[in-house]
C-alpha cells in the first residue's frame, strides 16, 4: 500500500469546505430541530389524550424510519408531485441544500422532543409543587422552573443527538451536496486514494466531534450552575429565602 | 481411528489447503456495478442482466472459468478490486490515464460518447449552458468532463447513480443532464425517457470501454485472448445485437 501524503495536503482546502457545509447543516437543523421540538415535546407531556396523539405518531414516524428514506422522500419523492412543483415550496424545496436542512431538522426535532419530554418527566415533583405554592402560573412557571430544569436535565444526552446527527449529515452526499463525505467521494472518484482521504475526512469529523463535546460540557455548567457552583447566589432574591447557614 | 482413515483425513484437507492454489487460476470473480442499464443492470427476479454481464459470461467460457459475479457500489468499484474483493470489473468502465495508474486494462471491448439530455420542451442549448444547472454520475467520465470543462460555468450537481440523475431531470431541479451517449439512448427508448431528447452533437472523446483487473494480474493476457475469440466467432456480435441495432465496437 503507498501511502500518499502530498494528496492529502493538495485536497485540505475542499476537505474544508465541506467541513464547514457539514457544519451549516448540523447548526441550522440543529436549530430548526429545537424549535420544532419545544412544542411537541408541551403537547406530549400534556394531560389530555387526544393532545398527545399528533406529537406522538411525529415522533414515531421519524423515529422508526431512517434517515436516508426520509432524505429520499423529500428530495426524489416530493419532486414527482406536480402540485408540489408549482407550489410556492419549489424554489425551496428544488434545492438540495434546504431539502437537507427540512430533514435532518425534522428527523432530529423528533429524537430532540422525546428527550425534553423524558426530561420534563423527571423533573422531582417538589419543585413544580413548590412552584404553584409560591403562585406562578403555567407559562411562568414554564419559563422559570420547567425549561431550565429540564434542559440542565437533558444536555447529556442532547450533545449525544447532536454528535448522531453531525454522522447522520453524510446522508446530504447523496442528494449531491459536497458536504465533508459528498466531497472526500468526489475527490476520491478523481484520484482513487480512499484510504488517505476518508481518514483525513475521519479525522476532521472527529474533532468537530470534540468541539461538539466541549460546547456541550459548557452548557450543561450553564444549565446546572446550581450544582457546580453553589456558593453563586441567585439575583434579585427576597433577602429573607436566602439560606444563611 | 486406524492409519487408513488418518491418511484419507490428511489427504483430504491437504486437498482443500492446495486446491486455491492449484485451480487459482480457474476461479475468476467479477464486479459490475448493477445500475447501468443496459449494460449492467438487476431484473426483476434480482439477476444481474446486461450487455457487460453478457460479455463476462463469454469470456468466462472461452477462458473456462468458474466466474462468480457481483454487483458493487460504482464509486468503491476500483478500491474493492484493489482489496481483493474481486478479481476484474466488467461494468462499462473508461480507460483513463487517471485509472490506469491504478488498475490494468484489457483492450477495449465497445467505444463510448458523451452527450446532453434535457427536456424536449426545453430550449437548452449545448453551445450556451452558462448559469445552468447540470448533472452527471459521480465518478465517471460524463462527470469528469463536466468538473473539467464545464465546471467554472455551470452548477455541477453529482450522483450516487445515473438512476438519481434522471430522477432529477425528470423533476426539472437540473437543465440537463451529461451522459454516455448509449445508456442515454437506451433510456430515451423507455417510458420513463420518453419527454426526453438529446440535445446538440455527441461529444466525441476517444473513449474506450475496458475490463480493469489488478496491475500485474495474469488474468489481463486470459481476457484480451478470450475478447479476441468471441469478436472472432460472431458471439460479441449476437451479444450487441441484443442490445444495440448498431455496432457499439
Amino acid at each position: 500500500m503507498n501511502w500518499d501524503w502530498t494528496v492529502i495536503g493538495q485536497n485540505l482546502p475542499k476537505l474544508m469546505d465541506g467541513a464547514l457545509l457539514t457544519l451549516e447543516l448540523v447548526f441550522f437543523s440543529g436549530l430548526i430541530g429545537v424549535l420544532l421540538a419545544l412544542p411537541l415535546a408541551l403537547l406530549r407531556v400534556s394531560q389530555t389524550p387526544w393532545v398527545r396523539v399528533f406529537p406522538y405518531a411525529y415522533i414515531f414516524f421519524f423515529r422508526g424510519t431512517p434517515l436516508l428514506i426520509q432524505i429520499f422522500l423529500v428530495y426524489y419523492g416530493a419532486s414527482q408531485f406536480e402540485w408540489i412543483k408549482e407550489s410556492a415550496l419549489w424554489p425551496i424545496l428544488r434545492e438540495p441544500y434546504w431539502c437537507a436542512v427540512i430533514t435532518f431538522g425534522l428527523h432530529t426535532a423528533a429524537y430532540i422532543a422525546e428527550l425534553l419530554r423524558g426530561a420534563i418527566q423527571s423533573i422531582p415533583r417538589g419543585e413544580i409543587e413548590a412552584a404553584k405554592v409560591v403562585g406562578m402560573n403555567y407559562p411562568l412557571m414554564l419559563r422559570r422552573i420547567i425549561l431550565p430544569r429540564a434542559f440542565g436535565i437533558m444536555m447529556p444526552s442532547y450533545g449525544n443527538e447532536v454528535i448522531l446527527m453531525l454522522k447522520g449529515s453524510a446522508l446530504a452526499s447523496t442528494i449531491t451536496l459536497l458536504d465533508l463525505t459528498g466531497m472526500a467521494r468526489t475527490i476520491i472518484a478523481r484520484t482513487y486514494t480512499p484510504m488517505e482521504i476518508f481518514l483525513s475526512a475521519g479525522v476532521i469529523y472527529l474533532i468537530i466531534s470534540a468541539l461538539i463535546i466541549g460546547l456541550f460540557r459548557l452548557l450543561e455548567r450553564y444549565f446546572n450552575r446550581h450544582q457546580h457552583w453553589p456558593s453563586e447566589k441567585p439575583k434579585n432574591l427576597d433577602p429573607q429565602l436566602i439560606d444563611k447557614s | 481411528m486406524n492409519l487408513k482413515h488418518t491418511l484419507a483425513s490428511v489427504a483430504i484437507v491437504a486437498a482443500t489447503l492446495a486446491a486455491p492454489f492449484t485451480y487459482a487460476a480457474d476461479k475468476v470473480r467479477i464486479a459490475t456495478e448493477g445500475a447501468y442499464a443496459p449494460f449492467n443492470f438487476i431484473d426483476e427476479s434480482g439477476e444481474l442482466k446486461g450487455f457487460d454481464v453478457d460479455i463476462a459470461k463469454a469470456l468466462c467460457e472461452k477462458m473456462e472459468a468458474d466466474c462468480t459475479l457481483v454487483a458493487q457500489d460504482w464509486d468503491g468499484i476500483i478500491p474493492g478490486l484493489m482489496a481483493r474483493k474481486y478479481d476484474a470489473i466488467i461494468a462499462s468502465m473508461s480507460i483513463t490515464p487517471e485509472r490506469s495508474r491504478v488498475v490494468d486494462f484489457s483492450d477495449p471491448y465497445y467505444s463510448n460518447s458523451l452527450i446532453f439530455v434535457a427536456p424536449k420542451k426545453s430550449k437548452f442549448n449545448p453551445e450556451k449552458v452558462s448559469g445552468k444547472s447540470i448533472g452527471a454520475q459521480r465518478a465517471t467520465i460524463a462527470g469528469q468532463y463536466l468538473e473539467d470543462k464545464l465546471g467554472s460555468k455551470v452548477s455541477v450537481k453529482l450522483y450516487d447513480t445515473q438512476d438519481n440523475a434522471y430522477l432529477d431531470l425528470a423533476s426539472g431541479r437540473l437543465d440537463a443532464i451529461v451522459s454516455d451517449q448509449l445508456p442515454a439512448y437506451d433510456w430515451l427508448r423507455s417510458d420513463a425517457g420518453q419527454a426526453f431528447e438529446f440535445k446538440g452533437e455527441k461529444i466525441d472523446i476517444d473513449d474506450k470501454i475496458g475490463i480493469a483487473v489488478r496491475k500485474g494480474d495474469k488474468l489481463r493476457q486470459k481476457m484480451n485472448k478470450a475478447l479476441k475469440e468471441i469478436l472472432a466467432d460472431g458471439t460479441y456480435d449476437r451479444i450487441n445485437a441484443k442490445y444495440f441495432p448498431f455496432s457499439i465496437y
